[in-house]
């Protein structure tokens, strides 16, 4: 093979290199720059070292709401992931129910967030919503905008049918991709329905299962737009999320250094989460 | 091990058919005895493997039964027809070590414990698998999976039939021969019924004791492998096995004799006067075509040397003509006269033989 040398290639990639820097890196060092010193306006800045982030990592109220955040990531994952496998499990292999039922799921991943936690709000409004009034008629005290166990539950309700779909939408791809001569091994094995699923469904979704589990970990992570609209982090801070909090000590407060270091320290989480998921999930595949 | 009966069937994987070509599988009808080796054997797309799905009861026919014993089993499933089925490519439980994989079909069933250790450990034993034996199954290479496909196949030792559905096609070129005599000798040893689908002649015909030749859904012919090299009973068998095929030659009936550019043909068919076939024509082995004084004219186009053999690719008024010789032997060169041998010349009529 004889590759032609040619440096002027380089030039091709000036355009992505300079969106990726304004989009992503100006703006982040930007943050950076915050992170470690304060300032008044009028563009005076004061060296603070590490003193924010001493800040932030003491903080009783970053504790509680990083707490919240596991708290609520980790629920819609254990709701999701085995919720979305089982959707998938049962939609029809082939046949015109698969364009429906394909077309049927992709509906919520469709609809803007705002308009997700707006359509909720009113949705759930113990009033005139039809979820809060039918609840109430049937006798529960329901009420999201004062109760905390409501409104962890409708903020959760909302996040699983906002994005169970995209989890069945890849389970239902790997499904799709294994051999027929599978079952058919399996069923002359004479095996169980559940050792099907065990040991050749399960192993066979992995791949797609990693995905599926990491982009769910992450976009809840930073989930933002739809707590806001339904809850507004309410009541009180019992649904204030980590990005949440964020937003309310920067533009709120108008904390910006603290708010900065912040940010930097949850950007890092999310970076080691995935991370360290990602490799343990895939230390396996190597070792083959 | 039971004997095998296929009755009148036929399948369509259509709801309707309306012709001909909706049928995968039309009119078969097979018997097979206990213990036998038998070859499937067609090109891709024959209906071989659906035959297989039907015996193995993946697939319901649409028409006719299916009889292990003289028992009518057309509507169970795979597990009460207690049989096995080796698949094109390795299908094995990738999160299982080899041993675990083995012994699956075993555990399902029920088996003790200590008897499905023993059982394993013999399986391995047999296929050369006792080193990776408690390895992960993922980690194995081609031939190695395929070899776990083989164990758990062989790993019941009580089941009616084990069928091979291309086995060895993953499989690298030399391993091929090493896995095809393991599988003949484990026939020899445990004497159970096999069947073993392929479009590989030379597989087909070194594994089988009887070689059932299929094309366009049909059974075309049932034998031995030199029945089926010696009297072709339908031009596609004559054209499908051997290398190079048999020639088919366009002829005339004239007078109850088969007729080539003019030239009377001897042949071992007896031709009835009054026939009406659409189409005849005369079927001959390149290893029983010679060059002789007279006879049918063909010019020569080609000579290639395969090193043990010659081949001749001639042609003659009514089409090609391939001769198969000795390299040693003379060829003569432009245009020259062929004989064929009359005891394995036959006429075929719409391209099936005339007797």
């Amino acid at each position: 093979m004889n590759k032609t040398i040619n440096q002027k290639a380089w030039f091709f990639v000036i355009p992505v290199f300079i969106l990726v820097a304004f989009n992503a890196v100006v703006p982040l060092m930007t943050v950076v720059n915050y992170a470690f010193q304060d300032t008044f306006g009028n563009n005076v800045f004061m060296w603070e070292g590490t003193r924010w982030f001493k800040q932030i990592l003491k903080s009783e109220r970053f504790h509680a709401a990083l707490g919240r955040q596991f708290l609520f990531t980790g629920i819609i994952l254990l709701i999701q992931i085995p919720l979305g496998i089982a959707i998938a499990l049962s939609m029809p292999k082939k046949g015109i129910g698969v364009p429906i039922c394909l077309v049927l799921m992709s509906m919520p991943l469709l609809i803007p967030w705002n308009v997700v936690g707006a359509m909720w709000n009113i949705f759930a409004l113990p009033e005139i919503g039809f979820l809060g009034h039918s609840l109430n008629d049937l006798g529960f005290d329901y009420n999201f905008t004062q109760q905390i166990g409501d409104a962890w539950f409708t903020t959760i309700l909302m996040d699983v049918w906002h994005w169970t779909s995209l989890v069945v939408l890849l389970s239902y791809a790997g499904l799709q991709s294994i051999q027929p001569a599978y079952y058919q091994a399996a069923e002359i094995d004479g095996a169980s329905k559940w050792a099907i699923f065990r040991y050749i469904e399960l192993p066979k979704m992995k791949k797609v299962l990693t995905i599926a589990i990491l982009l769910r970990f992450m976009d809840s992570f930073m989930i933002y737009t739809e707590p806001f609209v339904l809850t507004g982090g309410g009541p009180g801070n019992a649904t204030a999320f980590l990005s949440i909090d964020l937003v309310k000590m920067a533009l709120g407060q108008f904390d910006l250094g603290p708010a900065a270091a912040m940010s930097l320290i949850y950007f890092f989480i999310v970076l080691l989460v995935c991370w360290v998921f990602y490799n343990l999930m895939m230390r396996n595949e190597e070792q083959k | 091990m039971s004997k095998i009966t296929l009755k009148d069937l036929s399948h369509s994987y259509l709801e309707k058919q309306n012709s001909n070509d909706d049928w995968a599988l039309r009119n078969i009808n097979i018997d097979w005895k206990d213990g036998g080796a038998y070859a499937l054997l067609g090109p891709s797309g024959c209906g071989k493997t659906t035959l297989l799905n039907i015996i193995s009861g993946l697939l319901n026919p649409t028409k006719g039964k299916v009889f292990f014993n003289n028992e009518d089993i057309t509507l169970k499933t795979p597990v009460e027809r207690n049989i096995a089925q080796i698949f094109q490519f390795p299908v094995i439980y990738d999160t299982m070590t080899v041993y675990n994989n083995l012994a699956f079909p075993l555990k399902n069933r029920g088996m003790p414990p200590n008897e499905i250790d023993k059982r394993v450990k013999e399986i391995a034993e047999m296929l050369e698998l006792t080193k990776t034996l408690y390895n992960r199954a993922s980690g194995l290479t081609a031939d190695g999976k395929q070899k776990i496909s083989l164990g758990r196949g062989l790993a019941r030792s009580d089941v009616n039939v084990i069928m091979f559905d291309e086995p060895l096609t993953v499989i690298d070129p030399h391993l091929k021969w090493v896995l095809r005599s393991k599988l003949k000798e484990l026939h020899q040893k445990i004497n159970r019924t096999m069947i073993y689908v392929t479009h590989d002649q030379t597989e087909a015909l070194t594994f089988a004791d009887q070689v059932v030749v299929m094309h366009e859904g049909e059974i075309v012919q049932t034998g031995t492998p030199v029945e089926l090299f010696e009297k072709p009973k339908h031009t596609f068998v004559g054209y499908f096995i051997g290398s190079p095929g048999m020639n088919i030659i366009p002829c005339e009936i004239q007078n109850g004799t088969a007729e080539v550019a003019g030239i009377k043909i001897p042949t071992n068919s007896e031709i009835k006067q009054k026939s009406n076939f659409s189409k005849t024509e005369i079927g001959i082995r390149p290893e029983f075509v010679s060059f002789s004084k007279d006879g049918i004219p063909v010019k020569i186009i080609k000579v290639s040397n395969t090193g043990r053999h010659k081949i001749i690719d001639t042609e003659c008024k009514n089409g090609k003509i391939k001769i198969l010789s000795h390299s040693s032997k003379e060829i003569p060169s432009g245009s020259a006269f062929l004989s064929f041998d009359k005891k394995y010349t036959y006429a075929y009529g719409d391209s099936r033989i005339i007797e």
